[in-house]
């Protein structure tokens, strides 16, 4: 099965960028005041 | 210098895809109808080779999917992501070139099936010159999202950016893996990959299709456009960001439970079957939230058809994302393998779920686009509803029971070990769930009809407003 010789080193890549990802939101505070941010679509269009 | 452009929201581009959305919609889903009516009438294709089911199948398919599916995540997205983030498209002109370069794919699709060219990859038939011009549109289509996103003036990306940058990035590897290709001339290629290893790249892209494009993308849909309907903050946000890091990162290794019992290795189909059991939590997290959106305001579902439309997706959603699962376990698989199970449950995912959402928050977005109050017909929308509704029952009831029962015919056997029933005898048994599951086809396409026409109507009488960004509250 070499096609998992592909699929599985990609996944585990994707992973990992979705980690980069999910650090990048912690670290830059896009998950601080989140009832405000739900509220916020409301108010402007 | 740019003040004047930059003060107004960039909308063409939304309300033609919103436009061509509901156009796509008619006509993949009369493609559907006439192919359902061929499953009970056979004599239907008239013998004219470009109407046989083989080739109209995967023009159905691709009409729903790409065509109408598509038209509605590109300009909702759009709209979304200018609304959310406080700022124009960022680069205008590019996300132009993404609506022409997409009717245009569209077009080719809408020629070249018919004629009988394809790939033969289930939801990725088009021949390699409209992949690579797909591959155009979609990078250009994730530099105008990622720019705009990189150019906006509130410092959070709400959550239905999140998905719908996840559905962008997933949808263009996926694409690019999965229809590498050696041309053999101008539409004709073949795989890069052979047998049991084609088989497992194209599932992995088929699966994943469903989790980042009819899932992933509509999702983003849903979180925005529910809370607005329902003029309320979704249930839980923070369940949302959860819902959203949960079902990305769990996702991609559903892909082999279309591969049960096959040449495929008995762990990786075992693997798939898990991971398809572990994505019931995010997937029932995501829909009783938006389902909880209403709580303490239900009784707007009394009035408001456009919240039902949305309401009822997610009921379907969480349906689809039940019965998928439990189809994924492979001793239920190999019962309703190669069934018309199968098909009902694809059609409760597709008519139920991306159906219903795109359409309600088309309905919320058309009058908007169009500087109306609301669409041209109310009960227009209310009559849309219950012949949608009703359509998906027949639909998805028909096919439960044939496939249940075309399951049971198959596998059944006599004392001596011989068959009991011969394939053509499962297959007359079905005749008359095939004309239910048309009549509800009708009835579904019947709807979308009268949307065409209420939204022709509402923009006939309307006119494309320039709509101001609000200015930052703090400079």
């Amino acid at each position: 099965m070499d096609s998992l010789y592909l699929l599985i080193p990609l996944s585990v890549l994707l992973v990992l960028a979705i980690l980069v990802g999910l650090w990048w939101a912690v670290d830059k505070g896009q998950f601080e005041d989140l009832e405000q941010e739900a509220e916020r679509i409301l108010r402007d269009d | 210098m740019n003040q004047i452009d930059q003060a107004v929201y960039s909308d063409t581009v939304v309300r033609q895809f919103s436009i061509m959305a509901v156009v796509w919609g008619v006509v993949g889903m009369l493609v559907g109808v006439v192919i359902a009516s061929q499953l009970a009438w056979p004599e239907l294709n008239f013998g004219i080779p470009w109407l046989t089911y083989g080739r109209l199948r995967p023009l159905h398919t691709n009409a729903v999917i790409f065509a109408f599916g598509g038209c509605a995540l590109f300009g909702t997205s759009y709209y979304v992501v200018q609304r959310t983030c406080h700022t124009a498209l960022f680069w205008p002109k590019l996300a132009a070139v993404t609506f022409w370069g997409w009717q245009l794919v569209i077009l080719a699709a809408a020629i070249s099936l018919p004629m009988g060219y394809t790939q033969g990859k289930e939801y990725a038939e088009l021949e390699w010159p409209i992949d690579i011009l797909i591959t155009v549109v979609w990078v250009s289509y994730a530099i105008v999202f990622f720019g705009t996103l990189g150019i906006r003036k509130v410092k959070h990306i709400y959550v239905a950016n999140w998905f719908f940058a996840a559905f962008i990035i997933a949808v263009a590897l996926l694409h690019i893996v999965n229809s590498a290709a050696i041309p053999a001339g101008w539409m004709k290629s073949y795989s890069a990959y052979a047998g049991a290893q084609d088989a497992m790249i194209q599932w992995w892209y088929g699966h994943n299709a469903v989790g980042f494009f009819l899932t992933a993308g509509f999702l983003g849909m849903m979180y925005y456009f529910i809370p607005k309907q329902a003029e309320r903050p979704v249930y839980s946000y923070r369940l949302s960001i959860v819902h959203f890091w949960a079902l990305i990162f769990t996702y991609m290794w559903a892909g082999p439970h279309h591969l049960h019992y096959t040449a495929l290795p008995d762990w990786t189909q075992s693997l798939g079957m898990v991971f398809s059991l572990v994505l019931l939590a995010p997937s029932w997290g995501g829909m009783i939230n938006g389902i909880m959106t209403l709580s303490g305001a239900w009784h707007k579902l009394r009035d408001d058809p456009v919240l039902r439309f949305l309401i009822v997706s997610l009921s379907f959603y969480g349906m689809s994302t039940f019965e998928g699962p439990m189809m994924a376990i492979k001793t239920v698989n190999a019962l309703s393998h190669y069934t018309d199970w199968t098909v009902g449950h694809v059609h409760s995912g597709a008519l139920g779920w991306v159906g219903l959402v795109s359409m309600g928050s088309l309905y919320f977005l058309i009058p908007k686009l169009f500087g109306q109050k609301k669409m041209y017909s109310v009960p227009a929308i209310e009559l849309h509803f219950w012949m949608a509704t009703i359509g998906i029952v027949l639909y998805i009831a028909a096919m439960w029971i044939a496939g249940v029962m075309q399951g049971l015919m198959w596998r059944a056997i006599n004392e001596d070990g011989t068959l009991t029933y011969t394939f053509v005898e499962s297959v007359k048994a079905t005749y008359p769930f095939y004309v239910i599951r048309f009549a509800g086809g009708l009835l579904y396409l019947g709807g979308m009809l009268i949307m065409l026409w209420n939204v022709i109507k509402t923009a006939l009488q309307g006119e494309a407003p320039l709509i101001s960004i609000p200015a930052p509250a703090h400079a």
